[in-house]
């Protein structure tokens, strides 16, 4: 279990004294009446949400707007009962010095026990100063809400891996959270896509709160359960690129039959991501099944990878089975992964094992 | 101390106080601000700086002009679409495309739905907590919120004391766990908020029911461009084919898919008559003695206009919402606007972390030249990675310093609102006129913080009713037996000229937006854009000119400095967007592709 606001603060050495000096304070500060007090008090001796420091970098903030689409859980059941969203700077009514501040309470207060979300990602170019956040580079607040975080969220491509910043020339040197030089070394879930898929968002946060785990990671960090297949494998199309009926111009016969997008660049076929089982907007459509080919926007590097009109060299018409796999060898990834997830997952445990140890010595 | 007077008519004194909100939050991207206040607390200088940079057109250079929209889509996910519409426009100017009825209707309405949605997810969810107080409505009776809201909007069924009782015990429950989250460290206490508990519980009840509703808005976007932020687009007309008779809704646009946007589209456009236009009255009304904020809405506003009614056809004339430009307070006329017109647009640099040959001189965007400069003026406090406080007599931001004919513009719902008002846009004048007699206020409260987010939801409700024109449009024209929605007659680049420009707008969810491209031997030769944030949230220019941001923050009286709501209503009021205005680059990009990328 994640310690409570009072187990920290005791374990911190603060008296209970203090601790119900601190719940008056956060009254006051609200303007509510004393009696709220010992509410305050109960409810962070009891049952916390886990804090989560949610960072902008350099991005579009499409990850945000992916995440409060997602329609089950709701974003408003996220941020009201499942997590404690303390700092980001897209919604929090807090700005300027007092949103800096909120940093360096959670980072001091449940050292060990917040979730860091970073969304976008830090230039390293001009000492970092084409993202300044009070006043000075992103990748120093970055380092630091990092440094004592329990785990890493990448959202999206941007942190994932540099997205669109980050196509060549990368003028800003955009680099993704896993290749910041001097990031503490904590688990790091990659959550790709441009954006990724809101339910997918919302599973990743409420399947680290459910199980108490990292979800299965493949050997690129990605999980499993969302990215471990690619489009074209459970693509609704599939039957058509199998009998070889292919949309050969926009809006042609075979389009207004949903015939498959290959021939007009569809990345499906080397794109690992959940679209075509999850779909988007809760379930009402995908790329493909809208008419366009997919981009393949939670793919390492897809801007680099030729035009999105450009049809796939790599995949063979007619054997398409040996050729995609070999194109992915991804099936041998997952394999590797398991490795990678339980270490990930071992030091998660230790770190909290060694938590509960602690608040049980300040106890007795 | 130096005291100043701008060409714009403002008079600028640095000797007070400096307040700095860095990060100023609830925007798009990274902004910081700096202000001086005086001995009365009334705010005597501004100083606004974008703080991010990305680089995007450069990296557009030697790509396919038909991938471009992808790439500029991601300049911004919260005006989602509004770049890749502006950047298939622009490659259908220079190449001389026509889209078929179908695509016109189909971009209009992916468009419109933006609109509607940005405006309300800005309303509530980035801008209503400079207004709303959601502690104090724990201390209201939900039988008072319930008359509140049956009062203000009758046809509105969630409106029982239960309902809102429902949301305080919510909220009750979340107070009391002393985890605040994105409410913690809020100015709550300041006397700058002024609803009644009942009026706050109202707006807090919605902010949550918003919340839910505006995921649905973009539904309509994920029927025809498959996903949604950053759907798919396409240079020629849309990608979603239709076929009414022949597949089902998984091959096509059919029945199904016509009716799922249909009721949207309906649902639409209750949720803005029955909570956001009741909500935004009622909120104004107890804030209509706070009138600070015009800057330059009074005087100078641009627009670009958007919403073709006929496909391809970009003249004023036939686009929906307005364009034009008003300059010197003169509403009597308004002026044309021609982005080709090398003598109307130019930007400026002086005061940004960009380099010209001539930093002086302003350039079309047609010819700009972008190359960073980061470099901090001599009166910085701080260093170059730890900036205490910007020096504005020098460089001061990563958003360049657009002007029109020499004149800062404010841009925006406001802008396209008044425009619309002076060319006596039957639709607009009736929705002002009806503010304006509710609150019973004068015009010139138009020019104001309240004013500029009045107009943006006045423009959520005319772009949810033009969603249901457009929505009837398409469907009669389908049943005339057009079901085309793409023109691939010049999708090859081999049938294209060596050499073209081109250049394709919108109005932003922010304001006026423009991309300008040149294509050679097929791949992209220069692409620039210059968008809403750039505009009003300009440094100074060469003369001295401050830009919108600065402007409307100029003598508003801040009540705390310690907690300068003041600052962040008058901001959120043009909703920021930065990533949007910070990416500018150069045409020929060869400094840049100099970078040392390790």
């Amino acid at each position: 279990m994640i310690e409570t606001f009072y187990d920290v603060m005791r374990r911190q050495g603060i008296t209970r004294r203090s601790f119900l000096k601190f719940c008056s304070l956060t009254a006051a500060s609200l303007g509510l009446s004393p009696a709220f007090v010992p509410k305050i008090a109960h409810a962070m001796e009891t049952k916390p949400r886990i804090p989560v420091l949610w960072l902008h970098g350099l991005e579009c903030t499409c990850c945000s707007e992916s995440f409060i689409r997602s329609g089950h859980p709701l974003a408003k059941d996220v941020i009201l009962s499942m997590l404690s969203l303390d700092y980001d700077d897209t919604i929090m009514a807090a700005a300027g010095h007092n949103a800096e501040a909120i940093v360096d309470e959670i980072v001091e207060k449940y050292k060990g026990n917040y979730i860091l979300a970073v969304e976008g990602n830090a230039p390293l170019a001009e000492d970092g100063m084409y993202c300044i956040i009070g006043g000075k580079p992103f990748v120093e607040q970055l380092k630091y809400a990092a440094e004592s975080c329990k785990a890493i969220i990448s959202w999206g491509s941007c942190a994932s891996w540099g997205c669109v910043q980050a196509a060549k020339p990368n003028p800003t040197r955009a680099t993704p959270t896993h290749k910041i030089p001097g990031l503490a070394d904590k688990p790091i879930i990659k959550v790709p896509g441009c954006p990724p898929i809101a339910e997918v968002m919302t599973a990743v946060v409420a399947y680290l709160l459910t199980f108490e785990k990292l979800p299965a990671l493949d050997k690129q960090g990605r999980p499993q359960m969302f990215y471990s297949q690619r489009i074209h494998d459970k693509c609704y199309r599939r039957p058509h690129f199998d009998a070889g009926q292919f949309v050969e111009h926009w809006d042609d016969e075979a389009a207004r039959q949903g015939h498959c997008l290959y021939k007009m660049g569809c990345k499906g076929p080397t794109t690992y991501n959940a679209c075509s089982t999850v779909r988007w907007n809760e379930g009402v459509s995908f790329p493909i099944q809208a008419g366009h080919g997919c981009i393949g926007c939670s793919e390492d590097g897809f801007w680099d990878k030729g035009g999105f009109y450009e049809r796939l060299s790599d995949i063979n018409d007619f054997s398409i089975e040996a050729n995609a796999d070999a194109v992915g060898g991804t099936a041998a990834a997952v394999v590797g992964a398991g490795i990678a997830v339980h270490a990930g997952l071992t030091a998660l445990n230790r770190s909290r094992k060694t938590g509960a140890n602690q608040t049980g010595a300040e106890q007795q | 101390m130096t005291v100043t007077h701008t060409p714009n008519g403002f008079n600028l004194n640095d000797a007070g106080r400096r307040v700095i909100v860095d990060p100023v939050t609830r925007i798009e991207g990274h902004m910081r601000c700096e202000v001086n206040i005086d001995d009365d607390n009334i705010i005597r200088n501004a100083v606004s700086s974008g703080t991010m940079w990305r680089g995007l057109e450069v990296i557009l250079k030697g790509r396919d002009p038909r991938d471009a929209w992808a790439f500029v889509q991601r300049i911004c996910g919260v005006c989602t679409g509004t770049h890749a519409l502006t950047s298939v426009r622009a490659v259908e100017d220079a190449l001389k495309i026509k889209i078929p009825e179908n695509a016109n209707s189909i971009r209009n309405l992916m468009q419109l739905s933006l609109q509607v949605q940005d405006h309300l997810v800005h309303f509530y969810h980035l801008h209503a907590l400079d207004w709303v107080n959601p502690v104090n409505a724990l201390k209201a009776d939900p039988a008072a919120t319930s008359a509140l809201q049956q009062k203000i909007s009758p046809h509105n069924p969630k409106s029982s004391p239960g309902y809102f009782r429902d949301t305080q015990n919510r909220l009750l429950k979340f107070v009391e766990s002393g985890q605040l989250g994105p409410f913690k460290n809020g100015y709550w206490t300041n006397p700058a908020y002024l609803l009644p508990p009942e009026a706050d519980l109202m707006a807090v009840t919605h902010y949550l029911e918003a919340l839910d509703f505006q995921k649905d808005i973009m539904k309509i976007r994920t029927v025809f461009g498959g996903k949604d932020p950053h759907p798919n687009w396409l240079v020629g007309g849309v990608p979603c084919a239709i076929n009414i008779d022949g597949v089902g809704a998984n091959g096509a646009i059919n029945m199904e898919r016509l009716n799922l946007v249909s009721s949207i589209i309906d649902r639409t456009i209750d949720f803005i008559d029955q909570v956001y236009i009741p909500d935004l009255l009622a909120i104004a009304g107890f804030y209509k003695g706070w009138m600070y904020g015009g800057g330059i809405s009074g005087q100078s506003l641009l627009s670009y206009g958007d919403i073709p009614d006929k496909a391809n056809d970009y003249s004023a004339a036939n686009l929906l919402m307005p364009r034009g430009a008003i300059i010197n307070g003169d509403l009597s006329k308004v002026h044309e606007v021609d982005l080709t017109d090398p003598e109307q647009i130019k930007e400026f640099i002086p005061h940004s972390w960009y380099k010209y040959p001539d930093d002086s001189l302003g350039l079309h965007p047609w010819d700009g030249v972008t190359e960073p400069n980061y470099k901090l003026g001599p009166n910085t406090k701080g260093d170059r990675t730890h900036i205490k406080e910007l020096d504005e007599a020098a460089k001061y931001s990563w958003i360049k310093a657009p002007r029109w004919r020499g004149h800062a513009m404010e841009v925006g719902p406001l802008a396209r609102y008044v425009i619309g008002y002076a060319q006596g846009n039957k639709e607009i004048t009736e929705q002002i006129n009806f503010v304006l007699k509710t609150l019973d206020v004068p015009v010139t409260a138009l020019f104001s913080t309240l004013g500029r987010t009045a107009a943006r939801g006045l423009e959520a409700q005319w772009a949810a009713g033009k969603m249901r024109y457009f929505m009837d449009k398409m469907v009669a024209n389908i049943k005339s037996g057009d079901l085309a929605t793409a023109n691939v007659a010049l999708w090859d680049p081999e049938t294209w000229p060596s050499s073209v420009k081109g250049v394709g707008f919108t109005e932003a969810p922010r304001g006026a937006l423009g991309h300008w491209l040149k294509i050679e031997n097929t791949k992209i030769a220069n692409y620039q854009c210059v968008v809403p944030t750039t505009w009003n949230g300009s440094p100074r220019d060469e003369q001295g000119n401050i830009g919108a941001f600065e402007a409307a923050l100029m003598n508003t009286k801040v009540e705390r400095p310690d907690e300068p709501v003041e600052i962040l209503r008058t901001l959120h009021s043009f909703d920021p967007c930065l990533a949007c205005s910070t990416h500018i680059i150069s045409p020929d990009g060869t400094e840049l592709t100099q970078v040392k990328v390790r």
